[in-house]
C-alpha cells in the first residue's frame, strides 16, 4: 500500500474495495469499524491543514489560493492512513492477541519485543483496574477534580502505581526463575499454519502486491 | 528411614538492612507428607520459601531436596524439584494462555512436542482445570486462578509442593475445591498459612515459627489445641472454632 504511487487514484480505489470485501467477508459490524476509526480523527485534520500551509506552486480552488504539494501531502495521508488503519482494524477484529504474538514470534521478531508485548497484554487489565480502584476510593473521600492543578493525588497515585507495578515485575520474574527461566522464553502450542491459513492470510497482501507492481510499472 | 523430601539444617538469612529474618532454621519433611508451617506475619515464613529453591541464599546453614544441595550448580535441578506456588496467582501466571503458562516450567527444563502436551494436560487435569487450556488467565475467577497457579508447578513434576497462602482471598466454596484438589495430590506438601482450620484439616503434622526460628513442631491438633504456644505466637483460630470436633 505504502508503495503505490499517489498519482495511481485507480489502485487507491481498488485497494479501498479490496478491504471492504475483506470487512464485509469478516462480518465486522459498520459501527463496530467506524468507532475504531476515530483514532485517524487528528492526523485527518493536519492533512486538511497542508493545502493551506504548503509551499510552492498554487492552485486557485472555490476561491482558495491552495499549495499543489500540500494537496498532494493531504490525499496521500488520507489514502494511506485510512487504507492502513482499515487493514489494522481487520487484523485485531480477527486475530486474538495471543495468535498475534506467537506469530511475531514465528516471523522471528526479537524475542524481548514479543515478551514484552506479552506481559503489556498481560498485566494491562491489572495495571489498569488497580489505578480505577483507587480513583472509587479517591472519590470515596471526597476527591472530584475538575482542574488540572487538582491532579497532583491521581499524578502520585500513578507514581506509586509504577513503583508496585516494578515491584509485581520482580515477583514475577521470581515465579519465572522459580520455574527455571534462564532468561528465553520457551515456545509453546505454535502449530504451524496449514496451507489452508497461509491462503486465506496471504491473498490479500499478493492482492495488493500486485496492485503496487503494476501501479510502479506497465500501468504508471 | 527413606530420604526426606526437604531437609534445613541451622539456615541462617539476614536482609541487606541487617535485619535477621532467619535464624538458624532446622526442618525435615518426610516423603509424602502434608506439612503446614504456621507463624505470625513477619516471621520469616515467606523468607525460608525463597531459600527452598535457591532464589535466596543464606548466610548460613544448608538445605536439601531429596538430599540434593541447594548450590549454584544445583539451582536448575533444585528448581524443578521444588514447586513454589506463590501467594498472588497473577504474580505467577504471566503467559497469554493458561496453556502456555502451565508448559512453561517443562519447556525451561527441555520438554516439547507431544511429551509436553500430554504433561500440560496431566497438570491441568490434576486441578480440574483442564477445559480452560486456552483461555486467558485474566479471564478466570480468582479461586480459578489460584488452581492454575498449582498447575504451573506440577507440571515440572516436583518433588514437593510449597504453597504460600493457599487460602488467601478465596471465597469458601473455592476454597472447598482447593482443599479437594490438594487432598488428591500424591506428592510432599508444605504449605505455609494462617488459615488454621485449614491446616488441621490437610496436614497431620504442623511447625509453628517465629521471629526466624522454629518454635514447635507437632502433630496439627496438638498445636492448636495448646493454648499457651498458640497466645505466645499470636496464633488464633476463629471464633467458636473447636480444633477437636466436640
Amino acid at each position: 500500500m505504502v508503495s503505490i504511487p499517489r498519482e495511481a487514484f485507480w489502485a487507491h480505489a481498488l485497494a479501498g474495495c479490496l478491504l471492504l470485501g475483506v470487512m464485509i467477508l469478516a462480518e465486522l459490524p459498520p459501527g463496530f469499524v467506524a468507532r475504531r476509526m476515530i483514532v485517524e480523527v487528528p492526523i485527518l485534520i493536519f492533512a486538511v491543514l497542508l493545502p493551506f500551509f504548503g509551499q510552492g506552486e498554487t492552485v486557485e480552488i472555490l476561491g482558495m489560493t491552495l499549495s499543489v504539494e500540500g494537496l498532494w501531502g493531504a490525499w496521500t495521508i488520507l489514502a494511506k492512513a485510512t487504507l492502513g488503519l482499515g487493514a489494522s482494524i481487520v487484523l485485531a477484529a480477527t486475530t486474538t492477541v495471543p495468535d498475534l504474538i506467537r506469530s511475531l514470534d514465528r516471523l522471528h521478531v526479537p524475542g524481548a519485543i514479543t515478551a514484552i508485548a506479552g506481559f503489556m497484554v498481560r498485566y494491562i487489565d491489572i495495571v489498569v483496574g488497580e489505578f480505577s480502584r483507587r480513583k472509587v476510593a479517591m472519590a470515596s473521600r471526597g476527591y472530584e477534580p475538575k482542574w488540572i492543578w487538582q491532579a497532583t493525588p491521581l499524578a502520585q497515585s500513578a507514581g506509586s502505581l509504577f513503583i508496585r507495578s516494578y515491584e509485581r515485575g520482580e515477583r514475577v520474574h521470581q515465579a519465572m526463575v522459580a520455574r527455571g527461566f534462564t532468561g528465553r522464553m520457551p515456545r509453546y502450542g505454535e502449530a504451524p499454519a496449514t496451507l489452508g491459513q497461509w491462503a486465506s492470510g496471504l491473498w490479500v497482501p499478493i492482492a495488493t502486491s500486485i496492485l503496487a507492481f503494476l501501479s510502479l510499472t506497465v500501468l504508471r | 528411614m527413606s530420604e526426606p523430601s526437604l531437609e534445613v539444617t541451622e539456615l541462617r538469612y539476614s536482609y541487606p538492612d541487617g535485619h535477621r529474618a532467619l535464624d538458624g532454621v532446622d526442618l525435615h519433611v518426610h516423603h509424602g507428607e502434608r506439612l503446614a508451617l504456621l507463624g505470625p506475619n513477619g516471621a520469616g515464613k515467606t523468607t525460608l520459601l525463597l531459600h527452598l529453591n535457591g532464589i535466596l541464599r543464606p548466610s548460613a546453614g544448608a538445605v536439601r531436596v531429596a538430599g540434593l544441595e541447594v548450590a549454584e550448580k544445583s539451582l536448575m535441578e533444585v528448581r524443578r524439584r521444588v514447586g513454589l506456588v506463590f501467594q498472588d496467582p497473577d504474580d505467577q501466571l504471566f503467559m497469554p494462555t493458561v496453556g502456555q503458562d502451565v508448559a512453561f516450567g517443562p519447556a525451561n527444563f527441555g520438554m516439547e512436542g507431544d511429551e509436553l502436551d500430554a504433561r500440560v494436560a496431566e497438570a491441568l487435569d490434576a486441578v480440574s482445570m483442564l477445559d480452560s487450556r486456552d483461555r486467558a488467565p485474566h479471564h478466570l475467577s480468582y479461586g480459578e486462578r489460584r488452581r492454575v497457579a498449582i498447575a504451573t508447578v506440577l507440571a515440572m513434576k516436583p518433588e514437593i509442593l510449597v504453597l504460600d497462602e493457599p487460602t488467601s482471598n478465596l471465597d469458601p466454596a473455592s476454597r472447598r475445591e482447593l482443599i479437594g484438589v490438594l487432598q488428591g495430590l500424591p506428592i510432599t506438601q508444605l504449605v505455609v498459612t494462617h488459615d488454621l482450620p485449614f491446616a488441621l484439616e490437610l496436614c497431620p503434622r504442623a511447625l509453628v515459627m517465629d521471629q526466624g526460628r522454629i518454635v514447635a513442631t507437632n502433630p496439627t491438633l496438638e498445636i492448636l489445641t495448646d493454648e499457651g504456644l498458640m497466645r505466645a505466637h499470636r496464633l488464633e483460630l476463629p471464633f467458636r472454632f473447636d480444633p477437636t470436633g466436640t
